[in-house]
């Protein structure tokens, strides 16, 4: 049994269709990629499957169960936690407290959810500055909260939205390890991502988005070759006569 | 910290034996409107759903004990129960409309104040209900029917509605229950993706605030004896409950308290000495530039500005 | 039911609603440039009648002239109170603007508690005397006036928003505040002068109902009760929604004080509010919330 399995996933918002019948599915364990230039219906396929918004076609199935009509909370507690591209910590309480919130959802009683929550700070490398205050943080350590929290609820499916965006190559080095050692914990993770590199570098696939619709799908180095993928991200003057 | 507590429960339990008859009023205003101000502040505060038609939950609560104690002979410490009850369905609706239709802010306080003088006006205009006289119990002093020749008794019921109710949101601070309320008051949507389901938790902190608030209608009800439409149902009114809290620090244990303490005294005061020289009104003036300075010097109200001058111990 | 009343009310309440209109299109506006709600929007109407008044009683002034004195008293207490005040807060969340103009709201109500006493009040207007009869209906020349004055302005602010550049700026600042910024529009200007337009229209409003209605300091918080009821019917934001909504209430206030009796005809408004919130809360004509 997969763990995602989404079919003819369909989403129109007036006149501009949004996404055009997406397939895709996931096994467990998997580290899949999610790219396509801007526009392209990313964002709008995470909250798809989280529940933000309702399609208007389509499947989704989330370790065998459809969760199509679920509210983001009842996805969140099957085991499908998500990060939001622009980050949004729970500005006046401190980075424990803002875990801590996340954590509540598997461990009711505080004691607990606070010893979960100082365990996960301190893996995603947050420890220094657990009792800081989430306004008060520089936007990498933002970016590891938004993780975090992520990870309180003991996910099985992790959806990180460009979690790498605005990241400086230092940032980001240590953010394509933390990723890679999430996944290597057990849980699988789909991210979009703009960084090719970290993309690259640690999805096992890819699955590439134009205008809502999926016009690639394989390993890296498959995708990143596909001239389907070089026109909608560069335009066609950009194929080389070889891979054409 | 807890050694204070104590001592100010002890000063203010031994209180109403050395002070006078007109401070013991007094302080049992401050107490009440502390008690409704920590209901609101459920809600209000923690939450972060501005309501401003708690006003409706004190009459409902109200003119459900005294009627039933009036129509039906029912004792009002039973009668305040069902008050407390009805003013929760209440609550649910509103609560139920306002948040599952998406509404926020000014949206929400909006269809708080509606519902309230939806209430007044019906409450106004039916006779069967008292109409525009309203209802007056009739006194006879008697204990089982909430009503007591001692002034000293109301200052102790309501000394412990005001720590009951407080006790009530300091537990409530160290439960999940409180963590969700002040992170929904923060990013709703947020929540949401970390599986609190905002609804529930919103709804039942609408339903808990407004359930204690009918219960403060039945004190409210037996100990002015009377209840009227525009005073007990009345923006006035919810303006009263709500600027405590807010004054004082919304989302705090402590604000309600700290707010009614400052604000009913200075109420007390602009009513007695200036009421009579047609000055009536001061104090809702001086609520007005209270409430502006609150907002742009201190919004997160006067407690927890005071915390910050205290120096903290380290942990 | 007898047709002569219905058509009473129907003519009252439509001349009314002129003013319901110059009132809502004064609140949508500030609402529209500024994403601000005036929660002392009834109590600046209500000064604008205690004002209409002194003039009456002092200066021997007609209402209906000295109106225009109103919307320029009530033009700089708005600016005053968006650039000293509510700009401080323009970052804050919106919880925290919300109060400061209801705390605005009490101390405007209550200065006009203290400075003329809790008893209701009238103007007399010599200009505007008598009534005039269509038929088996009758119109008080009075709000024939106040109709046609409300209209006038409405008009006047019509051609202020689109043919100068100042109300092409507040538009601009209503449509994309961060654009108008970009290009330069001194924004905090636009800002106040908008809250000063918008505060300009209710305090003419306040005086041209003088004449008709007997007020008090405590009208205030219905007023502005009635003012959200017809911007959120009309759609926040919308002027033209504004318009049309306040004639539309007015109109369904006084069917519902022919048809059930006139003190529940609030419970129309309020019935109709809450609809409005729970079905269409953008409104008539509103824009669906960004």
């Amino acid at each position: 049994m997969s763990l995602l399995e989404v079919s003819g996933l369909r989403k129109r918002f007036g006149g501009l269709v949004a996404v055009a019948g997406l397939d895709l599915s996931m096994t467990d364990g998997e580290m899949l990629g999610l790219i396509g230039p801007n526009g392209a219906g990313k964002t709008t396929v995470f909250n798809l499957l989280s529940g933000f918004l309702a399609p208007d076609g389509g499947e989704i199935l989330f370790g065998g169960r459809s969760v199509v009509g679920l509210k983001p909370h009842e996805i969140c507690r099957l085991g499908m936690a998500r990060t939001f591209q622009i980050v949004r910590p729970f500005p006046q309480l401190s980075v424990l407290d803002n875990v801590k919130v996340a954590a509540l959802a598997r461990h009711p009683a505080m004691p607990a959810a606070l010893e979960a929550a100082r365990a996960v700070v301190e893996r995603v490398g947050l420890g220094p500055r657990a009792l800081s205050l989430a306004s008060g943080l520089t936007l990498a350590d933002r970016k590891r909260l938004e993780l975090a929290r992520a990870l309180a609820t003991e996910p099985a499916l992790l959806l990180l939205d460009e979690v790498m965006a605005g990241l400086n190559a230092t940032e980001i080095d240590a953010m394509v390890r933390l990723v890679s050692g999430i996944n290597a914990g057990g849980i699988s993770v789909l991210l979009i991502e703009h960084n090719m590199r970290a993309v690259m570098s640690l999805s096992h696939r890819i699955v590439v988005l134009s205008f809502g619709e999926k016009i690639a799908a394989g390993p890296p180095r498959e995708v990143a070759a596909d001239r389907r993928v070089i026109e909608a991200y560069l335009g066609e003057e950009y194929v080389h006569p070889a891979q054409a | 910290m807890k050694l204070l507590a104590l001592l100010a429960v002890a000063v203010l339990v031994g209180l109403p034996w050395v002070v006078g008859s007109y401070l013991v009023t007094v302080m049992i205003f401050i107490f009440f409107y502390a008690y409704l101000g920590q209901a609101w502040n459920i809600v209000g505060g923690y939450a972060g759903q501005l309501s401003a038609g708690h006003a409706a939950f004190v009459g409902i609560g109200g003119y459900a004990a005294a009627l039933l104690s009036a129509r039906a002979g029912l004792s009002p410490w039973l009668g305040m129960w069902i008050g407390g009850a009805l003013a929760a369905a209440l609550g649910a609706v509103i609560g139920y409309l306002g948040f599952r239709f998406g509404l926020r802010g000014f949206y929400f306080v909006l269809l708080t104040v509606a519902f309230a003088e939806i209430c007044r006006v019906v409450a106004l205009n039916v006779d069967a209900v008292g109409g525009a006289l309203g209802l007056y119990i009739t006194f006879t002093g008697d204990p089982r029917q909430f009503q007591f020749q001692d002034n000293r008794v109301y200052y102790y019921i309501a000394l412990v509605l005001m720590l009951a109710a407080t006790a009530l949101v300091w537990a409530i601070e160290r439960h999940r229950f409180g963590a969700y309320l002040t992170a929904i008051r923060q990013d709703e949507s947020a929540c949401e993706a970390l599986g609190v389901d905002t609804l529930r938790v919103k709804m039942l902190a609408m339903i808990l605030s407004s359930f204690l608030t009918g219960i403060g209608g039945t004190f409210y009800a037996f100990y002015l004896f009377s209840l009227q439409p525009n005073a007990v149902f009345g923006i006035p009114l919810s303006v009263e409950i709500v600027i405590r809290p807010i004054v004082g620090g919304a989302g705090t244990v402590m604000g309600p308290l700290l707010g009614s303490f400052i604000l009913s005294p200075l109420a007390e005061i602009s009513r007695t000495y200036f009421a009579q020289g047609g000055w009536t009104g001061l104090h809702l003036i001086v609520y007005g530039v209270l409430l502006i300075a609150v907002v742009l010097f201190l919004p997160q109200g006067a407690y927890p500005a005071l915390r910050r001058l205290v120096p903290r111990r380290p942990a | 039911m007898d047709a002569t009343l219905v058509g009473q009310g129907l003519l009252s309440g439509f001349l009314f609603g002129g003013v319901y209109s110059l009132m809502a299109v004064g609140l949508t506006l500030i609402f529209g440039v500024m994403r601000v709600v005036n929660f002392a929007h009834g109590d600046m109407m209500v000064w604008g009648m205690y004002m209409a008044w002194l003039l009456s009683v002092r200066a021997g002034i007609d209402p209906y002239v000295g109106f225009l004195v109103c919307a320029a008293g009530l033009f700089v207490l708005g600016f005053v109170i968006q650039r000293g005040l509510v700009e401080r807060i323009v970052d804050a969340p919106h919880e925290m603007q919300i109060l400061l103009m209801l705390g605005v709201a009490l101390v405007l109500e209550n200065a006009a508690l203290v400075a003329f006493g809790p008893d209701p009040a009238r103007v007399r207007s010599p200009v505007a005397q008598g009534t005039i009869w269509l038929g088996p209906i009758f119109v008080d020349v009075a709000r024939l006036l106040t109709f046609a004055l409300a209209m006038v302005l409405t008009a006047a602010l019509w051609l202020f928003l689109t043919r100068t550049d100042l109300g092409r700026s507040m538009r601009a600042a209503a449509d994309n505040p961060y654009g108008a910024r970009v290009i330069g529009t001194d924004v905090r200007t636009v800002y106040a002068a908008a809250f000063g337009v918008g505060a300009a229209c209710v305090g003419a409003a306040g005086a041209l109902v003088s004449p008709i209605l007997p007020f008090q300091p405590t009208s205030g918080l219905g007023l502005s009760v009635t003012s959200f009821n017809i911007v959120i019917i009309g759609g926040m934001g919308s002027l033209p929604g504004a318009f049309v909504a306040g004639i539309l209430v007015s109109v369904a206030e006084s069917m519902g004080a022919v048809f059930l009796s006139p003190s529940m005809k609030e419970l129309v408004s309020f019935g109709l509010l809450i609809a409005i919130l729970l079905f269409r809360p953008a409104g008539l004509f509103g824009k669906t919330a960004a």
